[in-house]
């Protein structure tokens, strides 16, 4: 896996050992397994993330008690190679309800091999989120922010290894 | 890193939090002043307002016999960073995941 930033966006990119089809199916249908359910935008208990393939569906978090939290609309759904969808989570990590201030995420797939995959993803566009992110790239900069995130980035890959 | 500090997305995740961090967001405010607008005490107010510190995304400064309490942009600048950590994650779970069920089917 690697990482890399720019200024408004970030791309990481992971090769995993599977055939292109099934990476890609993988990805959506059990996209549930893959969200790190920690983040959680609603009340209660996050039940199910549900990822709906098709452009114009949503990704949403369905609560224990059925409540929902849209946080993702899909504008491209074209498998085995590529999906991309918004991200309508605002800088203060609350629903953005306008899709002018949306960022968005790319996540291509191409063959290494039959039996090999690589899944770059790209969520671009952050500077869409407006206000916030002037102060958020401030922080950024400091020795808190990227530098602080990226070892820990590499700690876990270390601890992930061997997996 | 100390490891007892509270990260943003912990911090956020209390809705009464985000909604004091919110109200920070449009501007610098006393205790007393959060405290006469949400319905929670005025303790209250000071302990969410100390998670949120500890998170670093609240910063303090005395201003007579007041504290005044206002956005950090170095907890900002974290959650920007917790964005790649949640696709470095995301991805971490996603290669188990196809591996696991590709190794089954073989």
């Amino acid at each position: 896996m690697s990482a890399q930033a720019t200024d408004t966006s970030i791309r990481t990119s992971i090769t995993v050992e599977a055939p292109l089809e099934r990476a890609f199916a993988v990805f959506v249908e059990d996209f549930d397994a893959i969200k790190p359910r920690e983040h959680n935008m609603l009340g209660v208990d996050i039940a199910e993330t549900v990822f709906e393939p098709r452009a114009g569906g949503h990704i949403y978090d369905r609560g224990v008690d059925g409540s929902e939290c849209r946080w993702a609309r899909v504008l491209a759904y074209e498998p085995p190679e590529r999906v991309v969808f918004t991200w309508d989570i605002s800088p203060r990590w609350a629903i953005e309800t306008d899709p002018d201030k949306a960022s968005e995420v790319e996540v291509r797939f191409v063959a290494e091999t039959p039996d090999r995959t690589r899944v770059e993803l790209e969520h671009r566009h952050l500077d869409r989120h407006g206000d916030g992110w002037e102060s958020m790239r401030a922080g950024v900069e400091s020795p808190d922010g990227w530098p602080l995130y990226l070892s820990r980035f590499a700690e876990r890959l270390a601890g992930s290894r061997g997996v | 890193m100390a490891t007892y500090q509270v990260d943003g997305w912990t911090a956020l995740g209390d809705q009464t939090r985000r909604a004091i961090f919110e109200r920070l967001v449009d501007g610098p405010r006393a205790v007393g002043e959060l405290a006469s607008e949400f319905p929670v005490s005025r303790p209250a107010v000071s302990q969410h307002l100390k998670v949120l510190k500890d998170a670093r995304l609240v910063v303090d400064r005395p201003a007579g016999n007041r504290r005044i309490y206002a956005v950090d942009p170095t907890g900002l600048g974290a959650l920007r960073a917790d964005l790649d950590r949640f696709w470095g994650q995301a991805l971490a779970n996603y290669k188990r995941v196809v591996e696991r069920q590709t190794k089954e089917d073989a």
